[in-house]
């Protein structure tokens, strides 16, 4: 689509791709991940829930990623924008580059990222830049489903045996400083917040532990998870990655730049 | 004025209920309610809208293709498949009658859907109870709700011991 958007809000057009692509690159980063299960999953019903989920995530950012491209107004489309960027241009939360590890640490990752989207479409629908809006709307239904299936594997495994339970507590001490970029507001967030554009991540967070906690609790996980916050920040959302992201990027990206610009 | 082409409204929407869903052959794309509307453009040229199921439903690709093909065999000289997000696709769109087919296809119909934010339940969580589309019976249970595709779920029947799906609500 080679349209160019109308924008009526008071965001720099810089800013406004930027924004969208911290939504889109954060679907996109974990369901590269979640596609790294097929064939692996523990039952046959697993690998295909987990590929199922990567199949929206990739979905999802498939729309972002094309929304991006043409607000941005270069012609870069979804393919670029995904295989062509190079690591620094990736704006996704740091948490969904981190390797899966087991299927344990896997469903916890998605339970924490699940209700942050759920959170985040819930008041994306209402953004002002009306793709957007449609595009959180849409996801919204799905992200529900993911949600329910982290959440449930969740207790199962934290209210477990005594090594499931091991692991999960491990798993949590691992993934929970990472949270604490979901609800960090820098400026950009707040212009785009300002402008109507996106929710404040700050904003986001009394609805995610509304669903986090108590499947925590009910986990029996929730000491793992306390204290709250913690002095770490991670800033995948700015650009700086962990050591992950490299080896995460070299296998999704290796076609199209072995062969730019390659087709089916 | 009348168009220079054979094709009309009435045999634009007459093509495309004999489109299948590709991964569910016993329903048609308008009886899946993804077909939002069609408007003929100029000397034969059609545009139609089409809102997708799940955002990463690997069908899409072909069944806009099954589209064009099956609107260019009605006499469409050009056709435009237009994609569109709002508002959200969702089971209640799907025809009444169309519903029976695929229980008789072995596929539980969609349910209510849940509106708004709901809680999260607990492990053991209550799955809908569904009568199995084979012998009627309540005995049922969810194995995963996540099927051989993005829009069901995978149940067992304990009294024929016959696996089948559910389409979710969505």
């Amino acid at each position: 689509m080679g349209a160019v958007i109308d924008r009526t809000c008071d965001l720099s057009r810089d800013q406004h791709v930027e924004c969208v692509l911290r939504i889109a690159d954060t679907s996109l980063i974990l369901g590269q991940r979640l596609s790294e299960w097929c064939g692996h999953g523990p039952v046959i019903e697993e690998d295909i829930a987990l590929t199922n989920i990567a199949l929206d995530l990739v979905g999802q950012a498939r729309l972002l990623l094309t929304h991006a491209g043409a607000l941005e107004g270069q012609g870069r489309d979804e393919d670029q924008l995904a295989f062509l960027r190079d690591e620094s241009a990736f704006r996704n939360l740091a948490i969904v580059e981190l390797p899966n590890q087991d299927f344990g640490r896997t469903v916890l990752r998605n339970l924490l990222v699940a209700a942050w989207q759920d959170a985040l479409w819930t008041q994306l629908a209402a953004s002002q830049d009306a793709e957007l809006a449609a595009i959180a709307a849409k996801s919204a239904k799905e992200t529900r489903y993911h949600l329910q299936h982290a959440a449930d594997w969740t207790v199962r495994l934290g209210d477990g045996t005594a090594e499931s339970r091991r692991r999960m507590g491990r798993a949590l001490a691992y993934l929970w400083p990472y949270t604490a970029e979901f609800f960090d507001d820098d400026a950009l967030d707040r212009a785009a917040a300002a402008a109507g554009l996106a929710p404040l991540p700050s904003a986001l967070q009394p609805a995610w532990e509304s669903h986090v906690l108590p499947v925590l609790a009910e986990a029996t996980l929730i000491e793992h998870a306390l204290p709250a916050r913690t002095p770490f920040l991670s800033h995948g959302k700015r650009g700086r990655h962990t050591e992950h992201m490299g080896h995460l990027l070299a296998p999704m990206q290796a076609m199209q730049r072995a062969y730019p610009g390659c087709t089916w | 004025m009348p168009l220079p082409n054979t094709l009309t409204h009435d045999s634009a929407w007459a093509a495309l209920r004999a489109v299948p869903d590709p991964e569910i052959p016993v329903i048609s794309v308008t009886e899946l309610g993804i077909v939002r509307g069609v408007r003929l453009v100029d000397q034969g040229a059609v545009e139609v809208t089409v809102t997708p199921t799940y955002a990463g439903c690997p069908a899409a690709e072909l069944i806009d293709a099954e589209i064009v093909a099956a609107l260019e065999r009605a006499g469409a000289s050009q056709v435009t498949v237009r994609r569109q997000l709002a508002p959200a696709w969702t089971t209640d769109w799907i025809d009444p009658d169309a519903r029976e087919r695929l229980r008789a296809y072995g596929i539980v119909p969609p349910g209510e859907r849940a509106t708004g934010l709901q809680p999260i339940r607990l492990q053991p969580r209550a799955a809908d109870k569904l009568a199995c589309p084979r012998c009627g019976s309540g005995d049922t249970e969810r194995l995963s709700q996540f099927g051989a595709t993005a829009c069901k779920a995978l149940y067992r029947c304990r009294a024929c011991r016959e696996p089948f799906e559910y389409f979710k609500p969505l």
